[in-house]
């Protein structure tokens, strides 16, 4: 298996990283691009940018961040938010980025992630999931649907997605540790990568759902102090993680 | 020195485009014409081969091997070169080295992620479904052809565009190399 990846995520409003609990109560917390570069330079694996407005007019502007983040960083990057069409999609991969996510879209109609599969191939394809209590919620946590984690995660891979982006609602922001039930239940019934996401505050944390995940996603953790991603690093491999070394 | 890369349709070309001009290299259209042509990876293997065919440049890359110019392969761009993919239900491929694309049977897939390449010394980042059994391997990742040469063609699973330090290092030596052969 590749090394365990750990992830900055960074949450995108109007073209400022911007940072709440449990999905209210933003906060800017500076420039995407600037940020990114730090979290490439401390050893990121991966990045993630997630438009959480994502409104009409947002879409040529995250294209156009796209755009500069491939100009200035040479790892792997996600986007997501918003993205509605395989064409949608394709404006964003041409721009330089290596996975799209989708969210709310793929729910409103699941065809989406085989249309997106056929085009750009599974591995640039992530379903991004927000659930609250084993339940799935879309339009970035706001709705509730009928359907449970699990189930559509599994429906999400058969119809295409190459990877799971799972974020536990509950745990989202709290620092108080990863949801290791919800991500168990989800990395058993699919055989893409899973990345964790919410509730990461100590090295020990990160450790624990590396154990189960792929990949663990990275945001509050790192938006007091960027610099964290380094230190976290040393600290897993004392914790026994073999995290890659960026040299 | 003058870079050309087939572009066939959908997908993230311009992350390879930006990778080579950082290292100097000047991007041009010219397939048969540049120094050095890059065959990109995205897509699926069916959709990305017509799209190579529909603009020439699959006749471009199998002369330019034929008269011993150089060609890098990247990613799926390694997998189209070989003579088949078991992708979408079995696919032909450019035949610019022996072997086949075979679907990944071990660990998650798409094997994503970064991954230690020896002989090579360092973790370039994958992301595939599909591996190439070939006799012409020359580096592995876990088991899995990571690089493979035949004449002077080059191809590589990995995406050095997006391994970071490692892959710059990569890439600059491939262009080393294209500027200055050294006899095999």
């Amino acid at each position: 298996m590749p090394y365990p990846r750990l992830i900055p995520c960074l949450d995108v409003a109007a073209g400022r990283v911007v940072k709440g609990v449990r999905f209210r109560g933003l906060r800017d917390v500076g420039d995407p691009v600037e940020l990114g570069e730090t979290y490439s330079e401390a050893g990121a694996d991966e990045l993630v940018f997630l438009d959480v407005t994502a409104t009409l007019e947002d879409r040529s502007t995250f294209v156009a961040l796209a755009r500069r983040v491939a100009e200035r960083l040479q790892i792997p990057f996600t986007v997501g938010g918003g993205v509605r069409t395989a064409a949608d999609a394709e404006s964003l991969l041409e721009a330089g980025a290596d996975k799209v996510a989708v969210n709310s879209a793929a729910l409103a109609r699941p065809e989406l992630l085989t249309e997106l599969a056929e085009r750009l191939g599974s591995q640039a394809v992530v379903v991004a999931i927000d659930a609250e209590r084993g339940a799935v919620r879309s339009h970035a946590g706001t709705l509730p649907t009928e359907r449970g984690a699990v189930d559509w995660a599994a429906e999400a891979v058969a119809r295409g997605a190459g990877e799971i982006l799972l974020t536990s609602i509950d745990a989202d922001g709290t620092r108080a540790g990863y949801d290791l039930e919800l991500t168990s239940a989800v990395a058993n019934a699919v055989d893409v990568p899973v990345i964790a996401s919410g509730g990461a505050g100590t090295a020990r944390h990160v450790a624990d759902v590396l154990d189960i995940a792929q990949a663990a996603l990275l945001a509050s953790i790192l938006h007091e102090d960027a610099a964290r991603l380094g230190s976290l690093r040393g600290e897993l491999r004392e914790l026994g993680v073999v995290v890659r070394d960026a040299a | 020195m003058r870079v050309a890369i087939c572009h066939y349709g959908a997908g993230n070309v311009r992350s390879v485009e930006l990778a080579l001009s950082r290292l100097g290299a000047t991007v041009v259209d010219d397939v048969e014409g540049a120094d050095l042509a890059v065959l990109p990876g995205v897509g699926s293997a069916r959709t990305a081969l017509a799209g190579l065919k529909e603009r020439g440049h699959d006749d471009a890359l199998r002369e330019r091997c034929a008269a011993g110019r150089p060609v890098l392969g990247i990613c799926l761009g390694l997998q189209l070169a070989l003579d088949g993919s078991d992708e979408d239900g079995g696919t032909e491929g450019l035949g610019l080295l022996e072997g086949r694309a075979v679907r990944i049977t071990e660990g998650r897939v798409p094997r994503l992620g970064w991954a230690a390449v020896e002989p090579l010394g360092a973790a370039f980042y994958f992301a595939h479904s599909y591996a190439c059994e070939t006799p012409h391997a020359t580096a592995w990742s876990e088991g899995v052809v990571a690089e493979a040469r035949a004449g002077s063609f080059l191809g590589v699973q990995f995406h050095p565009e997006k391994s970071g330090a490692a892959g710059s290092r990569y890439l600059a030596e491939v262009l080393e190399e294209v500027r200055c052969p050294t006899p095999a």
